[in-house]
């Protein structure tokens, strides 16, 4: 397969992505669309790196697992902070931080 | 997933869709990255993520107000514009790859992946280490009961 077939995949997942943090307001579903385009950005790297020979691209995907890793356990945290103080994860109430 | 009700389903997909991605990286020849795939994200990361739908019980879900229509075509038609540009300047490519590096089954192996890991890039994996511990560190700060 050539290399633009997994450059289009990752680009349309990208793109589902980016759809799907502007219109759900569920900030779990939200930072599940956020895993998602770390996912694609990922293959493109992994697809750069076997096309290229170079085995710069999947360390660059190791490191963005780990921190994607640690984004999880962040991010879930912080939604389940916020759910206990304001019994919602509707993104569009939690706005403490507008000035 | 994103057109889901039910956030469960939503997580349902998602690890399909990292099924599927763990198979492409097999088919690029990046073994140890499909096995991480499937341990990190489909393991791991995905059941945090339905735990926390499950304890938060989203499971029925509030009816999410539909009040946004205007925004939400408006997110749709920025984001599949955003989509066509990406897909022509791919296909547009002047002589693009189809063939795979002649070594590229070497580099995806867990000895190509670790020499490149613990040679050249000796520090910035172990900077990566001092991130998931501030992550840890983290989550239990945040996630305790009576902070």
């Amino acid at each position: 397969m050539p290399l633009s077939y997994y450059l289009a995949l990752s680009a349309i997942l990208f793109t589902i992505g980016v759809a799907g943090v502007l219109t759900r307001r569920n900030a779990i579903v939200v930072f599940m669309c956020v895993e998602l385009m770390l996912n694609s950005v990922n293959l493109t790297l992994v697809g750069f790196s076997s096309f290229l020979g170079d085995s710069t691209g999947q360390i660059l995907v190791l490191f963005v697992m780990a921190v994607a890793a640690a984004e999880a356990a962040i991010g879930l945290a912080i939604v389940i902070a916020l759910f206990r103080n304001k019994q919602t994860v509707n993104i569009d109430e939690i706005n403490i931080l507008k000035w | 997933m994103v057109t889901l009700r039910n956030p469960v389903m939503s997580a349902i997909s998602l690890v399909a869709n990292f099924f599927c991605i763990a198979v492409l990286y097999l088919l690029l020849q990046a073994q140890l990255l499909a096995v991480l795939q499937l341990v990190v994200y489909t393991g791991a990361i995905m059941v945090l993520v339905v735990f926390v739908i499950m304890l938060l019980n989203l499971g029925r879900e509030e009816k999410l107000t539909e009040k946004y229509d205007f925004k939400k075509i408006a997110a749709v038609v920025v984001a599949s514009g955003f989509a066509l540009e990406m897909l022509f300047i791919i296909f547009s490519m002047e002589n693009p790859a189809t063939e795979m590096a002649p070594g590229a089954g070497e580099l995806g192996t867990i000895e190509g992946v670790g020499s490149a890991l613990f040679g050249t890039f000796l520090l910035p994996f172990e900077v990566t280490s001092i991130l998931l511990l501030a992550g840890i560190i983290g989550a239990v700060v945040l996630a305790r009961r009576k902070a």
